[in-house]
């Protein structure tokens, strides 16, 4: 995003030659150079979507072989090295590679066309965020398929994780792939924010915004604050490991505490920042399906935000049991229990909404809805563990694995499936076919609840977390068998999902721009969008664009006629609050820079952890030269001024 | 129901799980009807569809504006906060109940958590007084006993719900925390931080019994091992002395190293290998000879022995009451 001059730009209206102007200037090149080279908001949020999508798959499968481990007791399918090996694996996929990332793909392809704009406010470091993101992904499997998966739980408590009792590269693995996924988290988050306060349409003030900037915004921010504790907590055990620094060693005066601290005062934002953002798809799908505006958009939209303040300040609820003073505790219980209150204004906006509105049953909205029942199942279940003397109980027990997938699966998979069933058409130009997604829906939702609902009586049985087998004798072998039959339910669902998908981007109903007869801004374009999204700048009068008549708005927004920005690949940027025109942007052109950096990057973490200098250099060398290019001052981004005279 | 899972923390036997599970009902039961009334709801509020279908049956219902409908945000969050208010007090006073040790402690014990094993150490004033042992706790019943937690290597959790929620066993800190039985009986405890392989198999039991019985027994612990007189048992000993001992200590006899579980009065627990296996000698000659097929990883090496030797190790071991 560069500031280009001071040219009043023309308003005009769309029409075809101005729509092959622009298509001239944004369509970028193919084959494998493009493929490399592309900044497109949507490339690049599709293939954020799909590689999660496979994180996903990858994670399933993990989950299957410990549900096969588990389903009855005394099983001897796999030892402990692989079981422990799984379960880490199994988590660091889910939440790391998985619930965050498909967020980003979404808000990604998504945003410039919900705010009205061309692209991104840094298409450059949205690819870059990509590619580390992939290569971080790539990195940490390396180390799981040659037997060096994580080992410690995702979140990885020390000592354990030390090299006294962690020999092995599997840590090594997992600090170095944490801290190259952070960069990746964190240039990404720094993007979305300054799309969310710069770039949206003129007149989309932040009280015309869907819920979807606010709850992706909320969550980077969030992000660019926690990030860097969790990357430097890996950073220092990788120390640790490696140069004998002491941070976290016992024997010298290091603190185990400090880990859980710096872990979880990421760790428990991170939960909100990736399930805000889901809940955000439920706030604005769901009123599509019940033809009425959503109850409430004030109050759900701050109280995304005050989630996230309040998850600020909730951490050691994971560290009850770790012999915390009693009166610090209570503050973080107090405050884990009133973070119920802003959860619950969402859940009643959105019954409210269904409630009052002329709801049409479709996939995407049994979804949805479905979202706010097993939201609610996993908010109580939290609620629960809020309370100190509880928690002692329930703690590290398979109660507290029932509430994390309540939250994870219920409120991240469920609302991204149906965000899948909205969006679909959006993305491909193809509807998915419904009644396949009435049998995907029913097998998740009902394997879902068999797996999960008879976990948490497994939890108040007493079964610890993460144990590879159990004894016959204590009661849990019922439970098991049901949550194991359960989790095979669910995975056909899943797959009955990459079927429909498959066979509906080549034979599905053509949906045309808004087969939803929808309300926010994407549903006023083509399907799929054109590289430039779109055609003139709109012009935005309300909080729902495109059912102005519909709701007899006195104000009409602008949408054929508009700011035209067709002399050069160029943007609007606006105000922070208001969305004033402000300046116009000058948009990048495709670079194989964010591309040609990851790879020094990549090279340099497989010279960290091979212990190779020549690897390390190498990667040195090629990002240093990448970053030079991306950053030469360019005089036509206007980065330098033209010679005078 | 809880009487089949001697893990489950619904039913409590001391005064300190008994006040978590009132709390514990509590929130349960508030969480159970949420979900109930949520659940209707939604049902009816579903039921009420005025279609089923795909896009063209969106497209055919005319939108509306919403009505004002903030009144359901407004009596959604108050109703809400009626139990959250009760839980917060109810939390606030259990925490002051069940927190802090207790001043009046008759009985104080160090617990070390080691992969994969507990070492109890019954403190005393006078050093004569106090012993070690493993993975089996006497305490008396009705008294309030302080256990000061311990941690050897990595991080354990010390667990006996029916009688107290978890503590962590943290190297480099002590952890306090206390147990009190109100009913006679054998606690089913389990390590509940994961710690590394074995992590599955770090159980232990507490027994609580009456003041007399607690005493004979600990009278009995205090007690030095006896010289076996059988030829067999005299050479086990000795095997015992010289290849046990690199670890493991028999009080009253060369083996006396701290590595592993005290072996004093083996026979006078009721499992072994930290609640793997019953006590019998079958088990503890194929937890010698087998120790990894059986807990795989742990810290004991299978021993390789010969039958005879292995015969007069048990033989030996099985005079250790």
């Amino acid at each position: 995003m560069n500031r280009g001059d001071d040219r009043v730009p023309a308003l005009g209206t769309a029409s075809p030659g101005l729509e092959h102007r622009l298509y001239e200037l944004w369509e970028g090149e193919g084959g494998l150079q493009g493929f490399l080279s592309t900044v497109d908001h949507k490339k690049i949020g599709l293939r954020y979507i799909v590689t999660a999508f496979i994180f996903l798959l990858l994670g399933g499968i993990e989950a299957l072989i410990m549900r096969l481990q588990l389903a009855a007791p005394d099983l001897k399918l796999i030892g402990p090295e692989q079981y422990d090996q799984l379960f880490s694996t199994h988590g660091m996929t889910m939440i790391f590679l998985y619930a965050g990332p498909i967020l980003s793909g979404f808000s990604n392809y998504l945003w410039p066309l919900l705010l009205g704009t061309r692209d991104m406010a840094f298409p450059r470091v949205n690819a870059l965020s990509y590619w580390i993101y992939l290569a971080s992904g790539i990195f940490l499997y390396v180390g799981f398929l040659s037997g060096n998966g994580p080992n410690d739980g995702w979140f990885n408590y020390v000592p354990y994780a030390n090299r006294d009792y962690n020999p092995g590269m599997s840590e090594d693995f997992y600090s170095l792939g944490m801290v190259l996924l952070g960069t990746s988290t964190t240039v990404g988050a720094a993007n979305f924010i300054v799309t969310a306060m710069r770039t949206r349409a003129p007149g989309m003030s932040i009280n015309r915004a869907p819920i979807l900037l606010w709850g992706t915004l909320t969550a980077n921010v969030a992000n660019l604050l926690v990030v860097p504790a969790v990357s430097l907590a890996f950073f220092l055990l990788w120390m640790d490991r490696q140069f004998g620094t002491h941070f976290f060693d016992v024997h010298a005066g290091g603190q185990p505490l400090l880990w859980q601290h710096l872990f979880w005062i990421f760790g428990h934002p991170w939960v909100y920042a990736i399930v805000l953002p889901s809940m955000a798809f439920v706030s604005d799908g769901l009123p599509v399906f019940c033809r009425r505006t959503l109850v409430g958009y004030p109050l759900v939209a701050l109280s995304t935000v005050a989630t996230m303040i309040l998850g600020f300040g909730v951490w050691v609820h994971h560290m009850f049991a770790t012999g915390l003073p009693a009166l610090g505790m209570s503050f973080f219980s107090a405050a884990s229990i009133a973070i119920v209150v802003p959860s619950a204004v969402a859940v009643f906006s959105w019954l409210a909404t269904i409630w009052n509105g002329r709801p049409v049953v479709t996939t995407a909205f049994l979804f949805f809805a479905s979202t706010i029942l097993l939201f609610v199942i996993g908010g109580v279940s939290g609620f629960m563990t809020a309370s100190v003397p509880v928690d002692w109980q329930l703690t590290d027990t398979y109660f507290v694995v029932a509430h994390l997938h309540y939250v994870l699966i219920g409120i991240n998979v469920f609302p991204v499936v149906g965000a899948v069933y909205f969006w679909f058409p959006k993305m491909t130009g193809r509807l998915l076919d419904e009644r396949l997604g009435r049998w995907n829906f029913w097998l998740m939702f009902i394997g879902f609840n068999v797996c999960f609902l008879p976990m948490h009586l497994t939890g108040l049985f007493g079964m610890p977390r993460r144990v590879y087998t159990y004894g016959p004798e204590m009661g849990w072998t019922t439970l098991n068998l049901i949550t194991s039959v359960g989790a095979f339910i669910f995975a056909i669902g899943v797959v009955l999902l990459v079927v429909n998908v498959l066979k509906s981007r080549r034979v599905g109903a053509l949906a045309g721009p808004n087969p939803w007869d929808a309300h926010t801004l994407e549903w006023s374009i083509p399907s799929p969008p054109p590289p430039y999204n779109f055609a003139v700048i709109p012009a935005v009068a309300t909080r729902h664009p495109l059912w102005e008549g519909y709701l007899d708005e006195e104000v009409r927004s602008s949408l054929d006629r508009g700011l035209l920005l067709d002399k050069a690949k160029e943007s609007l940027g606006t105000t922070p609050l208001d969305a004033l025109p402000d300046m116009i942007l000058r948009m990048p052109e495709d670079t194989s820079a964010p591309f040609v950096l990851t790879l020094g990057l990549g090279a340099l973490f497989a010279g960290l952890i091979l212990k190779s200098w020549l690897l390390m250099i190498c990667g040195l060398i090629i990002l240093t030269a990448a970053l030079l290019v991306w950053l030469w001052p360019r005089r036509e981004l206007r980065e330098r001024e033209a010679a005078h005279g | 129901m809880t009487g089949t899972t001697p893990l489950g923390y619904l039913a409590s036997a001391g005064e300190r799980s008994h006040a978590i599970v009132s709390l514990t009902w509590f929130t349960l039961l508030v969480s159970i009807v949420v979900c109930a009334v949520i659940t209707v709801l939604l049902w009816i509020a579903i039921a009420r569809a005025r279609a089923n279908g795909g896009a063209a049956e969106t497209r055919a219902i005319r939108v509306g504006r919403a009505p004002k409908a903030l009144r359901w945000i407004g009596v959604g969050v108050s109703i809400s906060a009626i139990p959250l208010v009760i839980t917060l007090v109810w939390t606030m006073v259990t925490l002051a109940a069940t927190s802090g040790p207790p001043a009046d402690a008759h009985l104080v014990l160090d617990v070390t958590g080691h992969q994969w094993w507990w070492e109890v150490h019954y403190d005393a004033v006078q050093p004569d007084q106090s012993f070690t042992t493993a993975n089996e706790i006497h305490i008396p019943v009705n008294t309030r006993v302080l256990v000061r937690l311990h941690g050897a290597d990595v991080i354990h959790s010390f667990w006996v719900p029916k009688l107290a929620g978890k503590t962590d066993t943290i190297p480099g800190q002590t952890n306090l925390t206390w147990l009190q039985a109100s009913v006679a009986g054998h606690y089913l405890g389990q390590c509940t931080e994961y710690c590394g392989w074995q992590h599955a198999h770090m159980q232990l039991e507490v027994v609580a019994e009456s003041p007399q019985e607690f005493q004979r027994w600990r009278v009995q612990q205090l007690q030095p091992a006896h010289n076996p007189l059988g030829e067999s048992e005299q050479r086990g000993r000795q095997l015992v002395e010289f290849r046990c001992g690199l670890c493991h200590e028999v009080r009253g006899t060369l083996a006396a190293s701290r590595v592993g579980p005290d072996l004093t009065h083996l026979k006078s627990r009721r499992l072994i290998a930290a609640g793997v296996l019953p006590n019998t000698a079958g088990a503890l000659g194929g937890w010698i000879e087998e120790a990894q097929g059986i807990k795989p990883g742990c810290q004991m090496p299978n021993q390789n022995l010969t039958a005879q030797q292995l015969t007069d190790v048990v033989a030996y071991l099985e005079t250790l009451q």
